[in-house]
């Protein structure tokens, strides 16, 4: 890195950093800061109306604790979130690997239509995908129908909790898949092609130049595209949200950011929000912290 | 199998692959074109026969895509402004200098960058609510700054880190001050990243749901995207009309995926550029 040692005093920088520090205090620092203090008090409905919020320790956490509901939407957003995940990681390695294979034409192609889907914005996506799985006149329904022996007309697929997160995973893999796509592919195309031929010439079969060669060098790539899938499968409140509207409001339904959402808003319940939000942020730093750890070191090079 | 018909074989698989992948896009961009009597088939219609626009005349008939439009662009333009210029400074200090709090500064922003809006949209509402600022462009605003800019300065980081200081004094030598070195020679060579982490800024503020869903409560001052969810949740109190519904979804999702497609490769490098480069 280079650098210029400063001449006019030691100031610059800090006079540099001073709008965004200010601006993170405001928007991330003083919530982060409220939510803490929150989630040690009660503050149900009365506090919203102005009743003074008593302060009550870790009793909101022993109450979540405790709480079998909780440790249920933090069991089913974890699978969720970990399945999504690595399907999302297998099929973008795949995809990967598919684009080192074929001609250039077919590559752009497939390259296009990753770019595509990776555009959509999350509310348009989920539309179109609601729509295609909708009961009665859903592509989905209508293709599945075809194949001899398959029943599917009319099904509803927003109707069993099982079901409806399969909807939701197919719809978030649809819309990460590219971003690992192309990430891995990137690395894949920092493997030499001499060392492969030379594995190639030795004998080594497909499978076994993936092995020793290809994955140990794309390793890295792959394990910060997995954290960071693992993060963002964390946070999928918005296609929760949207597939509840199309089928059940009900909290077998619900993952961590709708639960929460829920808490806050229709039980007013801002204490135990804040505590859930807490938990959610904890396990979110605790993913990061590899992630966080490899640019650090990015920044030092 | 010879190498030439398995690369055939390959190249037929990956077309198959993209065909599938695009056709949720496509069905969306198909629907929005098709009239009512056709989508309302049980055999689906799967090119745009007798294409009309009455879809999108109806989605746009009572005015509330143009208010979401005006609000959604307002906000958006004050986040790529006020991010791009606090994260260029910002940027800047931690490439340029070396200073106490250097480290703490980068770690907090990495850490930032990483919170999730699930975690914290609670108390900014609380936050937000207690200033009187709920529905407001101000009020929102100024989470999407927070939360956009640690990437936004990480990503300036690396193009400021990219040019050479030496250029700079090289300028100073000739005679420049370090004001004018800077904005003849180091700005220009930077405009690219601008650009860049500015259509990163605007993409995001454009598309984001959770924090707007609890910051403007009021139909008056949807974005885009409650907009859209809002016309759905209404469609679907009688028989959802879907053509309408895909019309008004191709409306949001054109502008940003022509955006999309202008910075994807900066994006991409941005977040895994050290694991990539190895």
């Amino acid at each position: 890195m280079s650098t210029i040692a400063p001449r006019r005093g030691i100031r610059a920088p800090y006079v540099l950093i001073v709008p965004a520090v200010v601006i993170l205090l405001a928007g991330m620092g003083y919530p982060l800061i409220w939510q803490f203090v929150t989630s040690m008090q009660e503050y149900g409905l009365a506090q919203q109306f102005g009743k003074p919020a008593p302060f009550v320790g870790f009793d909101n956490f022993v109450t979540l604790a405790t709480d079998p509901v909780l440790w249920t939407v933090v069991a089913r957003s974890l699978a969720f979130c970990v399945l999504t995940a690595a399907v999302t990681l297998a099929v973008g390695t795949l995809l990967a690997l598919l684009m080192t294979v074929v001609t250039k034409t077919a590559r752009l192609i497939l390259q296009i239509a990753l770019l595509l889907a990776w555009s959509m914005p999350v509310v348009a996506a989920m539309t179109v995908w609601i729509w295609l799985f909708d009961r009665r006149r859903g592509v989905v329904n209508y293709l599945l129908d075809m194949i001899p022996g398959v029943e599917m007309n009319r099904f509803d697929w927003l109707s069993t909790p099982l079901t409806f997160f399969a909807v939701a995973s197919i719809i978030v893999i649809w819309m990460s898949v590219p971003f690992v796509a192309f990430s891995i592919y990137a690395g894949l195309t920092q493997v030499s092609d001499e060392v492969l031929e030379a594995a190639q010439l030795d004998g080594a079969t497909g499978f076994q130049r993936f092995r020793h060669i290809i994955a140990p060098l794309i390793r890295p790539v792959i394990a910060i595209v997995l954290l960071l899938q693992l993060i963002w499968d964390l946070r999928v409140f918005t296609q929760i949200t949207m597939l509840q509207d199309a089928g059940s409001k009900s909290g077998d339904y619900d993952l961590l950011g709708t639960y929460i959402y829920k808490l806050g808003t229709s039980s007013q319940d801002f204490g135990m929000a804040s505590a859930v939000s807490i938990l959610v942020l904890a396990i979110t730093i605790a993913l990061s912290w590899f992630y966080i750890r490899s640019l650090l070191k990015e920044d030092e090079a | 199998m010879t190498a030439r018909t398995r690369r055939g074989l390959f190249s037929a698989l990956a077309i198959i692959v993209a065909l599938a992948w695009v056709f949720p896009v496509y069905w969306m961009v198909n629907s929005a074109f098709l009239p009512n009597i056709i989508l309302q088939s049980f055999i689906p219609t799967f090119f745009p026969v007798k294409a009309t626009l009455s879809n999108f005349t109806g989605a746009l008939a009572d005015g509330s895509f143009f208010s979401a439009l005006g609000m959604s662009v307002a906000i958006t333009l004050t986040v790529v402004v006020f991010c791009l210029l606090f994260a260029f400074l910002a940027a800047i200090a931690i490439s340029r200098f070396r200073f106490r709090g250097r480290r703490s500064f980068v770690i907090a922003v990495l850490i930032v960058q990483m919170l999730p809006a699930e975690g914290l949209f609670i108390a900014q509402y609380k936050m937000v609510a207690s200033v009187g600022l709920l529905d407001s462009v101000l009020g929102v605003s100024v989470i999407y700054i927070a939360a956009v800019v640690p990437f936004t300065i990480w990503m300036l980081r690396g193009f400021v880190a990219g040019i050479p200081a030496d250029l700079e004094e090289a300028a100073m030598v000739d005679g420049l001050s370090r004001f004018g070195a800077f904005m003849r020679i180091t700005f220009p060579l930077l405009a690219p990243g601008l650009v860049a982490s500015g259509v990163y800024a605007f993409l995001q503020a454009w598309n984001e749901f959770t924090v707007a869903l609890v910051l403007l409560p009021s139909e008056a001052a949807q974005t885009l995207p409650l907009w859209l969810r809002g016309f759905v949740q209404a469609s679907a109190t009688r028989e959802t009309d879907w053509g309408q519904v895909m019309a008004a979804s191709t409306l949001v999702a054109v502008p940003v995926i022509i955006f999309f497609l202008i910075v994807q490769g900066r994006l991409t490098s941005g977040l895994v550029a050290g694991a990539v480069k190895g």
